[in-house]
């Protein structure tokens, strides 16, 4: 079977992320940038599928031409091709653009199954995928924890609040997954280097028949306005030196919890 | 007059927690419509008018419960076509995120995720949502044609009813569910969650992290709680390595909680964790690296070995509840 994964580079989640005071949007300059660790756990479960039933993983990203390096990442690791879907035009996209632009890209690749995670670390509004699968009218099993594909059809575990949901959709789907699906492999030296000959195609709004109709020719909303929340005051910090526990059955005691 | 309706989701007839919060903000934004759907949906139409809806859309179809979201998003689709709504707000849910995200693409409206607050500007609205773990918000507005389409955090908004609440005018829908279509459907459901109080309504929370070493650790984390009366959570990390089922999770992926009390048991207190619980009343930290982030947040931090106070701080909680 083959698959699609959808990935985002994203600068680095380890460093604090900053906004342009300008436009608002995500500073992407002078910041590692790397492939999102969510979207690492999507390519691994790809590549999970394919080395027990055959096929091939494509990559797809949306994103400036350094995101190249992202894909590069998702191949290194096992996938067989990409497709960066590049445009200046596409610069501050929002998730509905993003959407648009991913389901005209891939229209006529041949597959089975498009997993993405569940949202970017850096954004987080986790609107993509369902807008996704409305677009190109798939079924969306959202929030897989486990993932099972066989007999034309996929079954997850789908988280819950308390719990999961064992859920069931006829192929093609597109599955959204948790960090919690699997352990995303490490890419091997010889990985890398098989991954700088692997096609990677760079398609921008033009080949896609988008043009004028994504990107900022199509916001549906606007940042205007971005203020440094009220910080939490720090209260004491000691040194345990045997009366640690002793100091928190203390605050227990005030707080009238014991 | 604009109107405003709330995807409000229901558990056998009961509205869950955050349908009341939703409808706690909608109302002071205008004359709010719940939509309730699923099998006993129509039982919740009183609760959901005491807490601000004036009409109740309910629809019994069993589709509703066992579909993921297609049916849900054809049914909003048709009554946004009838009602033209200015503004649908949704809890960002499990079920709320993928019919809130669907219906925006069939729509081609915008939507605003991870919504704190909603408030009129303009003739229109403003949205806050917080970004980078909490540490910055950020205000937007919609751009595109009505309705806007929110999704608000839980707890965000505390459910209060509404003084001037009424008999709610219920309409009961019966538009066939469309079955052409290929669907996600719920084979069947599985609970985990251990017993004592739910994490979202707990009002001491004792949360387990990394530092704690390995899984069998959280005995301890167990045997806290109890004495306390305390829910158990987990950060992402222990989460993602296996140790505790994802309903654990408090964090930017997980729940958000508001207690009384957060006791933090080696946590770093990374962003992705902190924006699901800082919101808590007072928060206690253990952790042996002095600058764990957590330490900015904490009301009273302990820089010390968990494996060594945890234990010790169960014999002081029983010895002073013996008293």
């Amino acid at each position: 079977m083959n698959v699609l994964v959808c990935v985002k580079q994203i600068p680095d989640p380890n460093a604090p992320g900053k906004l342009d005071p300008q436009t608002k949007r995500l500073v992407r300059e002078g910041v590692d940038l790397v492939l999102d660790p969510g979207d690492e756990h999507g390519v691994e479960a790809g590549l999970q599928l394919v080395e027990k039933d055959g096929g091939e993983v494509t990559i797809i990203s949306m994103g400036p031409p350094k995101a190249l390096e992202a894909i590069r990442r998702a191949l290194a690791m096992g996938a067989h091709r990409g497709i960066l879907i590049t445009d200046p035009a596409l610069q501050n996209s929002d998730a509905i653009s993003t959407a648009r632009a991913i389901a005209a890209a891939i229209k006529g690749q041949n597959y089975e199954l498009i997993i993405c995670g569940t949202e970017s670390t850096d954004g987080s509004s986790g609107a993509v995928p369902a807008q996704l699968a409305e677009l190109l009218g798939l079924p969306l099993l959202s929030f897989a924890k486990k993932l099972e594909v066989g007999d034309g059809k996929a079954v997850i575990d789908r988280q819950t609040d308390d719990g999961y949901d064992v859920v069931e959709a006829p192929l093609p789907a597109l599955v959204t997954v948790t960090g919690g699906i699997n352990e995303a492999r490490y890419p091997a030296l010889r990985g890398i280097m098989q991954a700088k000959n692997k096609e990677v195609r760079q398609v921008g709004l033009k080949d896609i028949g988008l043009e004028g109709q994504a990107g900022m020719a199509a916001l549906t909303q606007e940042v205007i306005e971005a203020t440094p929340a009220e910080p939490r005051k720090a209260g004491e910090v000691i040194d345990d030196k045997g009366e640690g526990a002793k100091r928190v059955a203390d605050f227990l005691k005030a707080l009238k919890v014991i | 007059m604009p109107g405003v309706f709330v995807f409000a989701e229901t558990t056998d007839g009961t509205p869950t927690p955050v349908a009341l919060e939703l409808l706690t903000k909608a109302r002071s934004l205008g004359p709010t419509t719940a939509i309730a759907l699923g099998p006993g949906a129509a039982k919740a139409a009183d609760a959901l008018a005491r807490h601000g809806a004036r009409k109740v859309y309910v629809h019994e179809d069993a589709a509703f419960r066992d579909i993921l979201a297609s049916p849900a998003v054809d049914l909003l689709a048709k009554q946004v076509g009838k009602d033209q709504p200015d503004l649908i707000i949704f809890g960002m849910t499990y079920d709320g995120r993928d019919v809130a995200a669907r219906l925006s693409a069939r729509l081609g409206t915008a939507l605003i995720a991870n919504a704190t607050d909603i408030v009129k500007r303009d003739g229109g609205w403003a949205v806050t949502s917080p970004m980078f773990g909490g540490s910055l918000l950020v205000t937007t507005v919609p751009k595109a044609k009505a309705p806007t389409l929110v999704l608000l955090r839980p707890k965000a908004v505390a459910a209060e009813p509404a003084e001037d609440a009424s008999a709610p005018q219920v309409e009961t829908l019966s538009d066939p569910v469309d079955s052409s279509k290929p669907v996600a459907r719920v084979l069947r459901r599985e609970k985990e969650k251990a017993s004592g109080p739910k994490l979202e309504e707990a009002a001491v929370i004792v949360s387990g992290g990394r530092g704690l070493g390995a899984p069998e650790n959280f005995k301890m984390l167990d045997e806290l709680a109890a004495e306390l009366g305390a829910a158990v959570g987990a950060s992402r990390a222990v989460v993602d390595a296996g140790w505790k089922p994802y309903a654990f999770q408090i964090g930017q992926t997980g729940k958000t909680v508001k207690p009384t009390v957060y006791i933090a048991l080696g946590i770093s207190g990374a962003m992705q964790h902190t924006v699901g619980m800082k919101g808590a009343k007072t928060i206690i930290a253990i952790n042996k690296d002095p600058e764990a982030p957590i330490f900015k947040l904490a009301d009273l931090g302990v820089v010390g070995d968990v494996h060594k106070i945890v234990p010790q701080l169960i014999q002081e909680v029983r010895s002073r509840k013996g008293k």
